[in-house]
């Protein structure tokens, strides 16, 4: 792993206190369409070829671990897609790197889906999801 | 509903692949008219290995009255499978006749009446006699418990589980995974642990800060000329659906990978027979057996579930052996050259009137009873009904302790958690003080008081539904659905979360719940650390005191649809 950059927008988020349930509103959407497009500079995406390891409900909504490997990436973005701010982080890796492979803890105001997308070195790009459960708890038998 | 003929092509066709087949001694059991130990105990020795799994033992050292749930759901693509099948069409499904001893060990049906007829079931001390009779057919039969041993009962909480570890140390068990044992407070179960002749399994246990496996993931054992290697998992929502506050420096999780890994491991260090101690519960298990490949056998806990016969996902056995002592599993496995080749497979129903105390058990258990009898054999009340807690909505165990905490706390509604734990009481019998705690027994009892919005109160039903009724297993806790008191709804089984519920009425005035309208809320075992309140078993003996006899109707309050 080369460099890992949190953006002002997602350090906010980190910073801000408590977050309300929230629905995807049409801001969040349009925020991971922007992030998506920016990324990709609209170029096509296919699924596969990325593999998102993170816990189905996630014990702490506020440190959810999560582990992000597309071989052969150049650069992998991750957006967490029901977040205010859906942005986590992009990572570059050089021509030097071993492996292509992050991990980190994210914040997960609620129940959602992680997107990881990746720019190969022939500059095509591919994508995965992950659903996680951010949940009440309390009633396991 | 499948029917019986096809699950039954399905299991012999798959075991007819590993050669051989365990199905159908229930039935000749349930053909005979009188019950007998040795018919109990009976069983052709077979293959190379023998596997002992009990497991959800909720701490009940003494036989007990349980019955099985009515309704168990499923949804998504396991609709219809067992162990979504109850009543009468679980009779159907396994050819079993009503009114036999297996239709009362294994359904609810007829269940107040078919238990005076047959008792009492379970008891460790009965629980011994089978090991040693397995024992002496086949001296080094591995035996294993699935957890939630350490949990439920009067003693447990006096003795810090100290009882049970005794007792299960008699037993000779020889691995074991865990769920509620945790809820004891990591010191306690630190302290447990260090002591145990057995390793305390749990492969997919991590340190919450570093990520570092947290205990041993498995273990191997030599029999019969076999290399037995045991993987353990823990239940995986530990920290969701118990207080994490509890064990803060512990996660947990399905973790899917590692048990892929952990395989890959020990068949590399030459196991031939792969098996997984699991708390995973049986949804779960059932689909990670048709994603990571290599397991033989999958000892499943948690969900309470009690199959007569094993179910086959592609080559892996999973086998359910009920709870609270009901039950064990003998497992006769044939393995040669690193494949499984075959296995007879028999539940044993734990008969307590059929089955001969083990002496040297029975003393253990007194031992343990014997400074808490006076206390725990007083008279509360009497049923006037069934009392039962099993099944995915209701049971009228929890209807009798949303009852106490709305009386005894002033409050509109009550809320009671959706365990699968706590033994049954017949109609017109005494209801002791060791019968409350039976069903309340637990680290964190505190009956809390509190306001919360009509729409606080949907999203927290909405949140438990998706608990149980994620079509995706994995996403799923394993509880039942929160018993609610003094209010009403219905449900829809086959939407998504947030859709689910509606009709939320508040019974005592017959009105909707307002979204915006604010409700005094009583209910127990909160996750949240500082939670204040009396301890939930006070509350329902003051209750059933003051009741005297008690008395539950039929709940038809919750309106199912989509199942």
């Amino acid at each position: 792993m080369q460099d890992m950059t949190y953006t002002r927008r997602e350090t906010l988020v980190i910073g801000a206190g408590g977050i309300a349930l929230l629905a995807v509103t049409p801001a969040m959407a349009s925020a991971v369409e922007e992030a998506v497009a920016a990324f990709t500079g609209g170029a096509a995406v296919t699924d596969g070829g990325v593999e998102i390891t993170a816990p189905e409900i996630a014990e702490n909504g506020n440190v959810v671990p999560i582990e992000v490997s597309a071989p052969g990436a150049e650069e992998i973005m991750v957006l967490a897609t029901g977040n205010p701010s859906p942005p986590v982080c992009s990572v570059s890796f050089g021509p030097g790197s071993a492996s292509q492979r992050l991990s980190t803890r994210i914040r997960l105001a609620r129940t959602q889906d992680v997107l990881a997308m990746a720019r190969m070195s022939d500059g095509s790009f591919v994508q995965a999801t992950r659903a996680v459960k951010v949940t009440i708890g309390g009633c396991g038998g | 509903m499948i029917s019986r003929r096809d699950f039954l092509q399905a299991t012999v066709a798959a075991s007819a692949i590993v050669g051989g087949s365990g199905v159908g001694a229930w039935a000749q059991i349930g053909a005979r008219q009188q019950l007998t130990q040795d018919q109990l105990l009976d069983f052709d020795t077979f293959g190379n290995v023998t596997l002992i799994h009990i497991t959800d033992i909720h701490g009940q050292l003494k036989p007990v009255w349980f019955r099985e749930p009515e309704i168990n759901l499923g949804v998504g693509e396991v609709k219809g499978l067992p162990p979504h099948v109850t009543g009468q069409d679980f009779l159907k499904l396994y050819n079993i006749e009503s009114g036999t001893p297996e239709a009362y060990a294994l359904t609810n049906t007829d269940f107040d009446a078919l238990a005076r007829a047959y008792g009492k079931m379970g008891g460790l001390d009965r629980v011994a006699t089978v090991v040693k009779s397995i024992r002496a057919a086949r001296p080094d039969a591995l035996l294993l418990d699935g957890g939630d041993t350490w949990h439920g009962s009067y003693t447990v909480l006096k003795t810090g589980a100290q009882d049970m570890v005794d007792a299960m140390n008699q037993l000779g068990v020889e691995a074991m995974t865990s769920h509620w044992e945790f809820t004891l407070g990591i010191d306690r179960v630190t302290e447990i642990v260090d002591s145990l002749p057995f390793p305390f399994l749990g492969a997919n246990i991590f340190d919450a800060e570093w990520d570092e496996p947290a205990y041993e993931p498995y273990k191997m054992f030599e029999r019969g000329g076999v290399q037995v290697a045991v993987i353990g998992q823990a239940f995986p929502y530990m920290p969701i659906a118990n207080p994490g506050w509890m064990f803060p420096s512990l996660s947990f999780g399905i973790r899917e990978e590692r048990v892929a890994e952990m395989v890959a491991e020990v068949r590399a260090k030459g196991a031939d027979l792969v098996v997984l101690l699991s708390h995973n519960g049986f949804d779960v298990d059932r689909k990670l057996a048709g994603r990571v490949p290599g397991i033989d056998v999958i000892l499943t806990g948690h969900t309470h579930d009690a199959l007569p016969e094993p179910v086959m996902v592609g080559q892996t056995l999973v086998i359910a052996s009920g709870s609270n002592g009901k039950f064990i599993t003998r497992l006769d496995l044939d393995v040669r050259e690193g494949q499984l080749m075959g296995f007879r497979h028999k539940l044993i129903p734990i008969f307590s009137d059929v089955i001969e105390p083990d002496a040297e058990m029975a003393a253990v258990i007194d031992g343990h009873r014997a400074p808490y009898e006076a206390e725990m054999s007083e008279v509360i009340g009497q049923t006037g009904s069934t009392l039962y807690r099993r099944g995915n909505f209701n049971g009228t165990w929890d209807d009798l302790i949303c009852n106490a905490l709305i009386d005894e706390r002033e409050a509109d509604i009550a809320l009671s958690p959706g365990f699968r734990w706590g033994p049954s009481l017949i109609a017109d019998t005494p209801i002791t003080r060791e019968d409350i705690y039976s069903a309340t027994s637990m680290s964190y009892p505190e009956a809390y008081r509190s306001e919360m919005t009509g729409e606080t109160l949907k999203t927290i039903l909405e949140d438990v539904a998706d608990n149980l009724f994620n079509p995706d297993p994995y996403y799923q806790q394993g509880g039942d659905m929160v018993r609610v008191g003094g209010m009403g709804y219905r449900i829809d089984v086959s939407k998504p979360q947030g859709e689910r519920l509606s009709n939320m009425t508040l019974l005592k005035t017959g009105e909707a719940i307002d979204p915006g309208k604010t409700y005094v809320v009583a209910g127990w075992a909160s996750v949240n650390e500082g939670t204040e309140g009396p301890p939930i078993w006070e509350v329902v003996e003051n209750w059933v005191r003051r009741q005297g006899t008690v008395t539950i109707d039929p709940n038809q309050s919750v309106e199912v649809v989509g199942a």
